[in-house]
């Protein structure tokens, strides 16, 4: 997002037809960036409330499961006297291509953000043809 | 951005579920969902005001807090990661660049005692109220 977009709404996570949350926590599909590098992909989330052990990355066949669970901190006594956000879980799941060696990828969480580093594997790097004169 | 001053409205239950019945009975004080970068929940006490806001991934180097009488400011600045324009770019939904934002709360606070924590990526802001702005019981005389 560049500076002169300034709107930022939480996004509420679906859940298919007929399907119901066994907890009645709110759930949201957190922002990513994805970017392709020459040797692998960098997936980054913003999942504020979230660490390591709060955090889940599932991989099943070629979908990949992020879900961060977040503490309900909400203070004793005091009442909310503005609210702008509401405080939620964490869910967001991704199909990955062939192209991603899954054995070696590496989640790393800091301050709130998942880095996601999904390496290619070899087949998918693009080689170079050395061209040689005949 | 003023606050609501009603100070003596308290005992929600649940405090969600105030959202829940605002968003329904669309009064003010539930601001809209597309607000100015970042948001943040005002919780408060007579005597004391908490402020929370998700910044995921800001460095506590790149946030500026500052506090004037009754003002608050949170000044700050994210910077994109493994930036890369064109085709290498999927998706791009994460913010970045400044952001200040001003609350103004219903009574000055005690600039000496204001906390600051910064946990998971949560801002979370404890203001007190000073001293001086506290309300005074009066002693009725009877004769």
């Amino acid at each position: 997002m560049t500076d002169a977009n300034r709107e930022v709404i939480k996004k509420e996570a679906g859940v298919p037809e007929g399907v119901e949350r066994t907890k009645p926590h709110r759930v949201f599909k957190p922002d990513v960036d994805i970017v392709e590098r020459k040797d692998d992909t960098v997936l980054t989330a913003d999942l504020p409330g979230v660490d390591e052990h709060s955090l889940d990355i599932t991989l099943e066949k070629n979908v990949l499961t992020i879900k961060g669970a977040v503490d309900q901190k909400i203070p004793v006594g005091y009442r909310l006297a503005y609210g702008e956000y509401q405080v939620g879980d964490y869910e967001r799941v991704f199909t990955l291509s062939d192209e991603v060696d899954k054995d070696r990828i590496q989640a790393s969480v800091k301050n709130g953000v998942l880095r996601l580093v999904l390496p290619k594997s070899a087949a998918a790097k693009t080689r170079k043809i050395a061209v040689t004169a005949a | 951005m003023m606050l609501w001053t009603d100070l003596d409205r308290f005992g929600f239950p649940d405090p969600w579920r105030a959202f829940d019945r605002l968003s329904s009975a669309a009064s003010g004080m539930l601001a809209s969902s597309t607000s100015e970068f970042p948001l943040v929940n005002v919780w408060m006490d007579r005597d004391r005001a908490i402020i929370t806001s998700e910044l995921p991934g800001v460095d506590t180097k790149d946030i500026d807090i500052s506090v004037a009488g009754k003002s608050v400011t949170l000044r700050g600045s994210r910077a994109t990661e493994d930036a890369c324009e064109g085709e290498c770019q999927h998706r791009r939904e994460r913010w970045s660049g400044k952001f200040t934002r001003s609350i103004e709360l219903p009574y000055a606070v005690n600039q000496d005692k204001v906390e600051a924590k910064f946990i998971k990526g949560i801002l979370e802001l404890t203001l007190p109220r000073a001293e001086a702005d506290k309300p005074r019981k009066i002693a009725i005389k009877t004769e």
